[in-house]
């Protein structure tokens, strides 16, 4: 009995207040739907009109300056762009490998090393490693990063990546059954052949979508080289486009680079999202 | 005569639970053994001991005479004489059948890729899964799959098996495939140590059986004896129960 004198006394929210015209649900979707439209099209109308478009493409799309930038925008600075990210890339591969391996290690002051280190990588941004970087020989009187400028930005992008790499790499490495090492060990391979053969193999398969997108930021990043003062051939995308709009005092180059950006990065993006899918079906 | 394996006094605790009260048997080189025992007493931890993928707690485990809780002994070099087949039958997904039993030929015995692979080969097909040599594990079904393990182990020419209930991952229809494996394996006179539901199996194949219940030998001796005629009332109770499952005695 109570309960149907609470019922009654609240009306449900479709009951209709009465005397007043009530939309359908479907009219209201389709009304809001309307009034999307209209917003996109006067701010659509609002930009065509006010903007100057001759200026605008006189500045960002001018394809005179842009046609200077060739052949140097690919055989130059994509090229050290990919250089240094790759390089980077590999090193804070092996890197956090490493200390993916001693924050799991049996040994304490391993993790601990590898805590550390992990937190105060990740905690930092990367302009400021890549300043720590410029004025290493300062504080290290006599010490040169090898490989000069290349060595110099691989390894800022090596430090900057290493962190990131070593946590999706210790989560790939526990996300391997444990049954998979005890296999191999009964088999009579010792720990580090069974990490080495079963173990690692198989947390790299399943990090690779991740380091992918890992890469992708590691690109991106490749752009703080501009800090480490390169010139000449030593540089990569970003600083290219910057010497070039400078050049020529107009923002075309920085268009153009970012559109180069653009190509590599898209497809990386979506290749890694494909292999995400297709390891979540493999499972 | 050294046996194949003993086990003295063997105790095993995970922190506060004492899982292994005190274990003592042995097997003898060609014996097959069973070992049955209600969930959770003990019988996969005891079968993890003997390879020491699990360290004893106190206790010795001794392989052909060689004692393996000696610190001073090569683990690794003792357990090439152990074979050891998992429920889960644990493959290594990213390799083919025929790399699953190369791979520990080649890195710890190793021996010369031609030889391995003959090798394998050759106990792929006693196992019957020598048309399976180029798919992965994903590709096979469990009964497959669990005798590419049966020959991976194999092929590392152990002279002893552990067996850790290798059918009960499988759909029933499968069951048979693996069980006929092993007793081909038993037939050739390979030891071997099988933990196991199949109440069948044990009858027809057992030297000895084992019944373990709460982390204590509760009841050893021959097949037939334990599985036709138990002495102890756990061991009847149990065996009632597994051999009639609509039975619904209390263990
Ligand atoms: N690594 C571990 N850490 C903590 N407890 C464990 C561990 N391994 C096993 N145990 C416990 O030890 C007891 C015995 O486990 P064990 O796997 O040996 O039993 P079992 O006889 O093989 O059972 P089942 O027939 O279910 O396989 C269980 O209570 C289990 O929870
Ligand atoms: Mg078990």
């Amino acid at each position: 009995m109570t309960d149907q004198s609470t019922t009654a006394e609240s009306p449900g929210p479709a009951g209709a207040p009465p005397g007043r015209t009530k939309l359908s649900p479907r009219k209201k979707q389709q009304i809001s739907r309307a009034v999307q439209y209209v917003v996109l099209v006067v701010v659509a109308v609002f930009l065509v009109t006010r903007i100057e478009w001759g200026s605008l493409a006189q500045n960002f799309a001018k394809s005179e300056v842009a046609s200077q930038m060739l052949p140097d925008l690919f055989t130059v600075a994509l090229l050290n762009t990919i250089i240094y990210s790759v390089g980077g890339f590999v090193f804070a591969f092996l890197l956090g490998l490493l200390f993916a391996l001693m924050r799991l290690s049996s040994v304490r002051p391993y993790r601990w090393i590898a805590v550390v280190y992990i937190e105060i990588f990740r905690g930092l941004p990367a302009v400021l490693i890549f300043l720590f970087i410029l004025f290493l020989p300062l504080a290290l009187p006599g010490f040169e990063v090898p490989g000069g400028t290349y060595g110099q930005g691989i390894l800022g992008l090596t430090v900057v990546g290493s962190a990131y790499m070593a946590e999706t790499l210790r989560a790939g490495l526990q996300a391997v059954p444990k049954g998979q090492l005890e296999a191999a060990r009964s088999l009579g391979m010792s720990y580090s052949r069974g990490m080495i053969s079963i173990v690692i193999p198989q947390a790299v398969r399943i990090v690779i979508p991740p380091t992918t997108n890992q890469f992708v930021s590691l690109l991106k990043d490749s752009s703080l080289v501009l800090f480490l003062g390169v010139s000449g051939e030593y540089v990569e995308l970003t600083k290219f486009g910057n010497d070039t709009a400078s050049t020529f005092a107009n923002a075309t180059p920085l268009l153009v680079v970012g559109v180069t950006y653009l190509l590599v990065t898209i497809p990386l993006g979506y290749l890694a999202s494909r292999l995400e899918k297709r390891q979540m079906k493999g499972r | 005569m050294t046996h194949a394996i003993e086990i003295r006094d063997l105790h095993k605790s995970f922190g506060r639970l004492e899982v292994l009260k005190g274990i003592d048997f042995s097997v003898d080189p060609g014996q097959v053994v069973c070992v049955i025992g209600p969930s959770g007493s003990g019988k996969s931890t005891l079968l993890r001991c003997v390879n020491l993928l699990e360290q004893p707690t106190s206790g010795k485990v001794i392989l052909e005479g060689v004692e393996l809780t000696d610190r001073d002994v090569d683990i690794d070099a003792a357990r090439r004489r152990v074979g050891m087949v998992f429920q889960q039958f644990n493959l290594f997904p990213h390799m083919t059948a025929l790399q699953n039993v190369m791979i520990s030929q080649r890195r710890v015995l190793k021996r010369g890729r031609a030889e391995a692979e003959k090798i394998a080969r050759d106990n792929l097909e006693k196992v019957g899964v020598a048309d399976k040599c180029d798919s992965y594990p994903i590709q096979l079904s469990g009964g497959q799959q669990q005798r590419v393990a049966i020959a991976r182990a194999l092929a590392m020419s152990p002279d002893l098996m552990l067996f850790d209930e290798p059918t009960s991952a499988l759909d029933p229809e499968l069951v048979g495939d693996v069980l006929t494996v092993m007793r081909k394996l038993a037939e050739e006179g390979m030891t071997m140590l099988v933990v196991t539901h199949e109440m069948a199996f044990a009858r027809d194949v057992a030297d000895r059986v084992v019944f373990m219940d709460g982390g204590v030998i509760v009841e050893d001796g021959p097949a037939a004896q334990v599985i036709g005629d138990p002495q102890h009332e756990r061991t009847k109770v149990f065996l009632r129960r597994v051999l009639d499952p609509t039975h619904t005695d209390n263990i």
